[in-house]
């Protein structure tokens, strides 16, 4: 691998172009598959996939799943009440795979994942007019612009904005 | 004190229910002997009962028919996240009503929803004769 690198370091300025290419096309690559969210369960994608896309659980912090599974018969204005055993197995997959690191930080104590400062900043480009848009409505609707919602693939990739 | 029993009786048959699949003629059945019971006066469920109550608010924004729309053999829209939902007519989609535990979780998130309490059995016996009424 190092020696392969070498040779096309050695090999001039447009190998050395190429491999830079590669090195950053991976790095997008790596990027990217981390909004990518694949970690499921049955209860939740029927229980929580009912009224709206299934939020994948890396997207809040801990604490914030905790919150809202402790008030589901008050959830957003709506009744969204669970009997206790799917109560409790919901709540065991959202806290274990909740966000970690630097997106939880970023996802602070907010119930909303609209709310938070990393949805904020990923955002921050989508003009008000597009919020407003009648095929989008709430921006918790994620699967009016990330077509690939359902599969938990939020990747920049898969992103069409309606106009 | 008479209504707990009656209402622990409906859950403990319901929760039997559960372990097997029910056809919506069914549901209507186990409705219509809690209704007997608790409805004076009691005199069969009525589907044009059923689709004024469907299609009328009750006190808040919304009524049945704004997420299940006018016409329960079309699919319908969640009028706040505008989630596709499929047709609530078991006419129209034969996966409905056949699951009793589910048939009643919805019914007590949707009636809070809509008319701010529990809907009483008849209301729900006659929401499904409306349901299970219209044609093809
Ligand atoms: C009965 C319908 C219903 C069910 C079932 C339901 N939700 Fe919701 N949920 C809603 C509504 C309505 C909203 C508000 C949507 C809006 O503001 O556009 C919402 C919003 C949310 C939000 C905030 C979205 C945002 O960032 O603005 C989260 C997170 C959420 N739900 C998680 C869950 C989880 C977890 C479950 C399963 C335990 C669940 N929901 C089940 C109706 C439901
Ligand atoms: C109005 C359209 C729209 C809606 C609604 C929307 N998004 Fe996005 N989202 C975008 C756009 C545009 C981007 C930026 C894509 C890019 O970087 O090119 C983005 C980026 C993201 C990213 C970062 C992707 C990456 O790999 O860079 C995540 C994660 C994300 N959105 C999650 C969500 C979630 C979760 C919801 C719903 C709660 C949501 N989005 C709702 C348009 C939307
Ligand atoms: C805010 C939106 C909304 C309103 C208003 C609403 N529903 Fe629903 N209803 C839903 C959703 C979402 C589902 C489940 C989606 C699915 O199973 O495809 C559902 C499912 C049901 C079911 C389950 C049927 C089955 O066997 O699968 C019944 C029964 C039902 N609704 C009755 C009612 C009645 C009666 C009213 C009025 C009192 C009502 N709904 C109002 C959104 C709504």
């Amino acid at each position: 691998m190092k020696r392969t690198a070498n040779q096309w370091i050695h090999g001039g300025p447009i190998a050395t172009a190429l491999l830079l290419l590669v090195l950053a096309g991976h790095v997008r690559v790596a990027g990217a598959d981390d909004d990518r969210f694949t970690a499921s369960n049955e209860k939740w994608r029927a229980e929580c996939g009912s009224c709206h896309v299934a939020y994948p659980p890396q997207l809040l912090a801990e604490e914030s799943w905790q919150k809202l599974m402790s008030g589901l018969d008050k959830h957003f204005g709506t009744d969204a009440s669970l009997d206790a055993v799917a109560a409790v197995e919901i709540g065991a997959f959202l806290t274990e795979n909740a966000a970690r690191g630097k997106r939880a930080w970023r996802a602070g104590s907010a119930l909303r994942i609209t709310e938070t400062a990393w949805f904020r900043k990923e955002h921050r480009k989508v003009s008000a007019a597009t919020w407003k848009n009648s095929k989008v409505k709430s921006p918790a609707n994620c699967s009016a612009c990330h077509t690939g919602a359902e599969r938990g693939d939020y990747s920049e990739h898969s992103v069409s904005v309606p106009r | 004190m008479r209504k707990v029993g009656i209402g622990q009786a409906l859950l403990a048959a319901l929760w039997m229910a559960a372990a097997s699949a029910a056809s919506p003629t069914e549901v209507q059945r186990s409705l219509e002997q809690t209704a007997r019971a608790t409805t004076p006066g009691f005199a069969g469920f009525s589907a044009h009962r059923g689709e004024k109550f469907f299609k009328s608010t009750h006190g808040g924004e919304w009524s049945c028919a704004s997420c299940h729309t006018q016409d329960p053999r079309a699919s319908g829209r969640h009028a706040k996240t505008e989630k596709e939902i499929r047709p609530l007519s078991p006419v129209a989609d034969p996966r409905r009503f056949t699951d009793p535990a589910k048939v009643e979780k919805w019914f007590r998130r949707n009636c809070n929803d809509v008319v701010g309490r529990a809907c009483t059995p008849l209301e729900k016996g006659d929401v499904l004769a409306y349901v299970m009424s219209v044609r093809k």
